[in-house]
Order: C-alpha cells, then structure tokens, then sequence
C-alpha cells in the first residue's frame, strides 16, 4: 500500500537527482530541499549576523559614532526578523524535511510539489525584505514586533517589509501543512504514534502552532497596511480602535511564536542526549504530554510582553500565572535530559557539547524568563537590556545551538563524511566562550536600566557594553569556523558507517552513509 | 478506476518557482502601487499568479483522472486541504478578534469606562465621547453616517448562502450516485447562488458609499465592517470560482462516486464561508 512511485513519465529509469542547477529548481525531493532550506539559512545566519556586527560596533562607546540613528533602529528590525524567519525556522523545517520522512519510514514528504513551493519562496520573500534597506527612507526601523503607529511612520519600505511577511507567511503555512500530512500520513506500518522520535513529535505539535498564528500575524499587518494606506482606524484612537490591540494581536501571534522557535529544539535534544549518554530516553511519554502542554499554554500567556503597556490588574494577574505555569512542563523536559544522562557512558562529541551547552544555557534563559514574569519585577526589566539577555539566552545558545548540534549529528548522514571532530569542539569551546561574554553583561547593563533599541547610551554602561561587543565580534567570526566545518565535510572527509554513532537509535541510522536518494520506498519494518 | 497500490512522488516540479516569480511581482508591484507607483508590475505578477495556478492545478487534474493517485495520496489531499482551511479560519479569528476588542475594550475605555486611567484619557482627550456601538470614534472619523442594517440585502444574503449550502450537498449526493447531470445541475445553481450573493455585497457596498456615507475610513466601525465583510467577499468569490472548475469537470465527466475529492474540498470550503458569513451576520450586523 505504502511504497513509493517515483518515476516521472517521460524518464522511468531515471531514479537519481537531475543534473545542475535544475535539480535544485525543479526538485521535489524531500533531501533536496532540506538541503536548500539548511543552505539558505546559514547563509541568512551571516546575513543577519553582520547585522548584529553592525549594532555592537555602534554600541562599543557611548555616544554616535558609526552609523546614524536611524539606520542603526533599522538593523536591529531587520536583525531580528532575518534571525527568526530567514535563519531559524528554515534551519528548523530544513531539518524536518531531511529527517522525519526518514525517522518516520516514509518514501518523502506528503506533497511534494508543494514542498518546492515554500522553499523557493523564502530567497523571494527575503528579496523583498532586503531590498527595502535599500531604499528612500532606509528599512523598516520600528522594530521587529512593528508596534503601531510607530512602525506606521516609516518610509516606502513600509509595503514592501508587510508583503514579505505575508510571502513568508504562505511559506510557513504550506510548510507546516506538508508536514502535518506527512507525519500522520506517510509512516511505515507500524510506525504508531507513541514511536514517533521526539523531533518527530515537537514537529507535529511546531506545525500546529505555526497552521494556528501565522494567519493571525498575517491578519495584524492586513491591518497596519490599510490603517496606513486605505485610512482605516484599527489602531487609531481617534477612530475608536486602539494601537494597544496590535499587541495582544500581534503578540497572540508572538509567543506561540517563540515556541515555534524552541520546541523543535527540545526534539533535537531528545535525539542527541539519549544518543551520547548510550540509554533511552528519559520519561518518552511525559516529553510528549510537556511538549503539548506547552503549546497549549503558549496561547493564553501572550500579554506578558505587554505588563506596562495597560491592563486590567485581573489581565496582569492571570498572563502572570499563565506564563509561570509554562516553567512546569519545560521543567519537566530539561529534568528528564539529565536523568537520561544519569549514570549513562557519556562521550562528549561534538554533537554532545552542543546539547549540553544548550541545557545549561537554555536554562539560564528560561529563568530569566521566569523573572520577567512577574509582573511587577517585569515593570523594570520591560524594555531594558536584560530582556535582550533573556530572548538571546534561548534563542542562541537554545534554537541556534541545537541546529548546530543537530548539523554536527546528521551531517555523516547527510553527506558519507564525518566532520572535523577537532575543529567541532574548538568551534563549540570558542563559541560559548564568547556567547557568554556577550550576552550575560547585558543582563547587567539591563538590571541598571539600559534600554534596548537605543543607538547610545548614558556612561554608566560603558565597560559591559565594550565587554559584550568584544564577545560580539568573537562569536560572530568563530561562526567561520562552523561554515568552513561544513563545507569542508561536504567536499570530504573520514568515511561515516551507516550507524555513525554507537549509541544511536532510530531509522534513519538503518540507511546507508551518504542516505541514498530516495529512502524507504518499501516501509520498514518497525520493531 | 482502480488505485495504484504505490505512493506518487512527482518530479520535476516547475510551476512552484513560477509561482514565487509571480507572488514576487505581484507583493513588489502592489508595495510600489501604495507609494504611488503604476500597478503594472502588480498586474503583470497577479495575471502570472492565475496562469500558474492554471497550470498547476490543471497537472494535478490531469494526472488524478490518469489514475496516478492512490488512496494514500488522496488522504494527504485531504489533510492538506482540511488544515489549510483552519489556517484560514485563524485569519478570521484575527480580524474578529479585533472587532470584539474594539467593542468590549477600547471602545468603553475611550469612553472613561474602566480602571487606570480611562476616566483621565476621556476627561482630557476625548471628554465629550460616549461610548455606543456603531461609532466612528470619538474624532468622528469620515463623519455623519448610517448604520448598515441587517434586515433587507443582508438577511437576503444569508438567505441565500444557506440556501447554496443545501444545492451543493444535493450536489454531492448525486456525485455519490454517480449522477453526473444532476451534480452539474445542482452545482450550476450553487455557483450561481455564489455569484449573485457577490453581486448582491457590491449593490451593499455601493449603496453604503452612495448613500449612507458608511465607507472604509468611517473609524473603527467601516474598518470592521468593510475589512470583514470584503475579506469574505472575496472568499466567497474565490469559492464559487472553485466551484466552477469542479462543475466544468463535471461536465466532462470527471469524478466517480467513490472518487471526487476536489468536489468534497471545494464543498468544505464553501461550507467554512458559510459559516464564517454566519458569524458575520451576528456579530457585524445584528448585535
Ligand atoms: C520559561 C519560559 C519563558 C518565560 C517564562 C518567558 C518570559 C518572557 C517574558 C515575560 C518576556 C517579556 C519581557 C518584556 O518585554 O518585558 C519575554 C520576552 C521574550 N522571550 Fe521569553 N520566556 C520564556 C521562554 C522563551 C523562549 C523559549 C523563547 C524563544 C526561543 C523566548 C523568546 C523571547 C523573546 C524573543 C522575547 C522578546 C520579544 C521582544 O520584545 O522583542 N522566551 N519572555
Ligand atoms: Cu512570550
């Protein structure tokens, strides 16, 4: 019932990629396009990274001395909106459509015609994004979250930066969608549910998160547009809307958001933990039934980004618990990591300092999260450097590293080759030296009071801020050595075995080194 | 038609990276249109955009009525569709839910109802502004006008959506028969019910310009009623358009009893406007 057809008319032998570059353009294959989703988001990560160059080179001293104002506001925009959508979700869904066919035991993706589609929109919709830097009145300089009316002030980018997220948008939505119809459609007999890996899982439940507030979002800038454009009143008090209600709309949409961001991430630690530490997995049902608490949560905790912005006290109250009850289930996760490594036989491969470096670090950020909850500590911290901390905290050393563990953990699949395992730790060693130079002083500076989005600063700041733009320029150009890993383990390297690690579990272990093109066309059979 | 016992795995898809070309011209064309540019690169992306979905769509037909789809495949269909029509009712929700917020929130707040500072906001700014739905804000955007009324066009309209939701499930019963002529008939009176419930809005939209002032730019009150009301509009549009296309295959005998997902997928998406027009009617018009 389930194996696979191929074979296009025209060419029935043809069974391998096509040759040039119309294999990339025209492929349906779920590996292509994984690989073309992976590429494109190390190339954004640059992209965005020389963006953040940018903003601690003007933060180094006090005062203006590099970049005018306004184009410093609009690289922190753009920073923030090429890290999320154009390095961190295609890096997530690169990852899904490289491994959950595989780990599932399907031929490929459930539609794979549409899976083409949402890759081929992101250089698009990122074209569209960039270009607006380039025009009069510079980018979108409002910030990420596009707050009206500020955000309404702009100049002519302002169209252009609404209709690539929308472009973006579409991408997601079809995205997720495939996956969806892969993960309960396209699994081997005998592949249940409760057999699904976790990265499968975090996927299905990602995917769900994404189908439900990319519309939403896609509605909240509808709304920018014509406020601005066609004179309606969704955000003007004047006309009896209120600029507040782009908050909760947008931020309806923000934080299911940021989980979209992690919890594909917490799949990919419950790949590599159980891997390195040679046992199973801690607690597989209780991962499952978090991840899904999480998600659900996620939806009712949207108003602790708003704690200053004006609430009802019961408002401030109830995002208060809601948000604190999310440290439950993510306590729950972050515990059963290290009750899997518990008297396991840990090795620290590469892949394996990531993922411990991930746990610490994600941690640190989680409990900064959890001081931003309280809604009236947060009344200091809003808007202040110390929320910086806390986003990057889970976003680099959590949604980052993971990729980067999990680029260091499938890449002998994905290629036939192993990395440079040297050149693996001393990137993980110099890049967590640096990370923490660079951002643990800013929840110093935050503490003190130095607000974010702000060009300059008052003196007082001075020594952190030079303290974390030197881990700024470290970070950013040890990530060379990342770069120059991969390619050089595309180009060759030690030959991988088809179980590449000792402790592995799972399908997509089964296959050769390099995966052969197409996998799976008969199912396997599941223990 | 019996269905392949494998899973169909296309290659060489080439109409996706049309579409991107064409969504590229089309979201460039219309952001450089709003700054008062010409909409003919607009246009150009827009006219790309339908030929591709043409093309595209006319593909997959092709290669259904060829028997290349097993059961499997017809399930990722259905996923598919089913899931992308729940995105669409999150984009609703959006915009529905800024309607109850102006109503439940902003709107009182404005009016000095509520604790903080409503009561100092309204004395200051706004203190001769009561609060009533309809409004157009207490700056009386776009000034005096009249509210659109739910007796007449738009129970009318309701009226005949419902109406269109019993042809198209008469419809499916015959395809279910495996009676082509009665489904085409049945289909020919839904879309024909689509297209006169569209015809009906544009006769609403202009008598709200004409003559009861009521327009896009009368606050918060023409914002909801216009944004929601032509967003579904337009998915009515897009619906009976589908429809269409499902009927003219009917004509030529696609579809079995058994097998005819693009008619149930199109039967799904015109109950969820339905629906959504349901919900409209309450909550825009009536209360
Ligand atoms: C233990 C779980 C978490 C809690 C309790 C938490 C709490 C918060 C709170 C209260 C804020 C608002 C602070 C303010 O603006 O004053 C915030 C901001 C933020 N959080 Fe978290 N958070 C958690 C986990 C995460 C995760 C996992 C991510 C992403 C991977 C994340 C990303 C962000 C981002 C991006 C912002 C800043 C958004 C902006 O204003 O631009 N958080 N968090
Ligand atoms: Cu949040």
């Amino acid at each position: 019932m389930s194996t696979a057809t191929t074979e296009h008319h025209d060419h029935h032998d043809d069974h391998g990629p096509a040759y040039g570059w119309k294999r990339w353009l025209f492929t349906t294959n779920h590996k292509d396009i994984g690989t073309l989703y992976l590429l494109f988001s190390l190339v954004m990560f640059f992209i965005g990274g020389g963006m953040a160059l940018i903003i601690r080179a003007e933060l180094w001293q006090p005062g203006l001395q590099i970049v005018d104002p306004l184009f410093f506001n609009s690289m922190t925009t753009m920073h923030a909106l090429v890290m999320i959508f154009g390095v961190v979700m295609p890096a997530f869904v690169g990852l899904a459509n490289w491994m959950i066919p595989m780990m599932i035991g399907g031929p490929d993706m459930a539609l794979p015609r549409l899976n083409n589609w949402s890759f081929w929109i992101m250089p698009f919709a990122f074209l569209l994004l960039l270009s607006t830097l380039f025009m009069e009145g510079g980018g979108p300089a409002g910030g990420w979250t596009l707050y009206a009316p500020l955000s309404l002030q702009g100049g002519d980018s302002f169209a252009f930066v609404i209709f690539s997220i929308h472009f973006m948008g579409i991408s997601s939505v079809m995205g997720s969608i495939n996956i969806v119809a892969t993960i309960f459609n396209m699994r081997a007999p005998g592949m249940t549910l409760m057999k699904m890996p976790l990265f499968v899982w975090t996927w299905l439940i990602t995917a769900y998160l994404l189908i439900a507030v990319i519309p939403v979002l896609a509605g909240a800038v509808t709304m920018l547009l014509t406020d601005r454009y066609f004179g309606t009143s969704f955000f003007s008090a004047a006309g009896g809307g209120d600029p507040v209600m782009y908050q909760h709309i947008f931020w309806f949409f923000g934080h299911p958001e940021v989980y979209i961001l992690i919890l594909p991430a917490f799949g990919i630690m419950s790949s590599i933990i159980p891997t390195f530490a040679r046992k199973p997995l801690f607690g597989y049902a209780s991962m499952v039934y978090a991840t899904a608490s999480i998600a659900f949560l996620s939806f009712i905790v949207w108003a602790h980004h708003m704690f200053t912005v004006g609430m009802p006290l019961a408002g401030e109250m109830f995002f208060m618990f809601a948000t604190m009850m999310i440290s439950v289930p993510t306590g729950v996760k972050v515990f059963n990591w290290m009750a899997t490594m518990w008297r396991g036989s840990m090795t620290f491969e590469t892949p394996m300092l990531f993922a411990i470096g991930f746990l610490v670090m994600f941690t640190i950020g989680g409990l900064s999260g959890l001081m931003l909850a309280i809604t009236p500590a947060d009344i200091q911290y809003h808007d202040t450097y110390f929320v910086v901390a806390h986003f990057h905290y889970v976003l680099v050393p959590g949604a980052i590293y993971s990729i980067m563990a999990a680029t260091y953990y499938w890449i002998p699949k994905w290629t036939g080759n192993m990395y440079d395992e040297k050149l693996g730790k001393i990137h993980f060693w110099i890049s967590t030296i640096f990370l923490n130079v660079l951002f643990f002083p800013m929840h110093f500076v935050g503490l003190a009071g130095m607000p974010r989005r702000i060009p300059d600063y008052s003196l007082q700041f001075a020594d952190w801020n030079m303290v974390a733009s030197i881990g700024a320029f470290g970070f950013g150009f040890s990530q060379l050595i990342f770069a120059y890993v991969v390619i050089k383990c595309m180009k060759g390297g030690e030959k991988a075995t088809d179980e590449v690690w000792e402790g592995a579990d799972g399908l997509e272990w089964t296959v050769a080194s390099p995966a052969p093109y197409h996998t799976f066309e008969t199912p396997p059979t599941i223990k | 038609m019996s269905s392949p016992s494998t899973y169909y795995i296309p290659h060489d898809a080439k109409w996706p990276i049309i579409g991107s070309i064409a969504l590229f011209l089309f979201f460039a064309g219309f952001a450089a249109f709003l700054n008062g540019g010409n909409s003919v690169v607009m246009l150009a992306g827009g006219a790309l955009l339908i030929y591709m979905m043409f093309r595209w769509f006319g593909l997959v037909i092709t290669e259904s009525e060829n028997g290349m789809y097993s059961k499997q495949v017809d399930t990722s269909f259905r996923m598919g569709m089913m899931w992308f029509i729940f995105s669409e009712v999150m984009f609703f929700a959006g915009f529905f839910g800024a309607l109850f917020y102006a109503r439940i929130f902003s709107g009182p707040w404005l009016s000095g109802i509520g604790e903080g500072g409503a009561a100092a906001t309204n004395a200051v700014l706004w203190s001769n502004f009561e609060y009533m739905w309809p409004h157009n804000g207490p700056a009386e955007l776009g000034g005096e006008y009249q509210v659109m009324g739910w007796l007449g066009l738009p129970l009318i309209n309701t009226i005949i959506l419902l109406i269109s939701g019993v042809t198209v499930t008469i419809a499916h019963h015959a395809i279910k028969e495996g009676n082509h002529d009665k489904m085409v008939r049945w289909l020919l009176a839904t879309v024909a019910l689509g297209f006169l419930f569209v015809g009906l809005q544009c006769f609403e939209y202009y008598e709200a310009y004409a003559h009861l002032n009521l327009k896009l730019t009368t606050g918060i009150y023409g914002s909801t009623f216009f944004m929601l009301t032509g967003f579904h509009g337009f998915h009515v549009t897009m619906g009976a358009i589908i429809l269409l296309v499902v009927m003219l295959r009917g004509r030529r005998k696609h579809f079995s009893a058994t097998n005819h997902f693009a008619f149930e997928a199109a039967a799904w998406y015109w109950h969820f406007v339905d629906v959504v027009w349901l919900g409209l009617f309450i909550f825009v018009y009536i209360i």
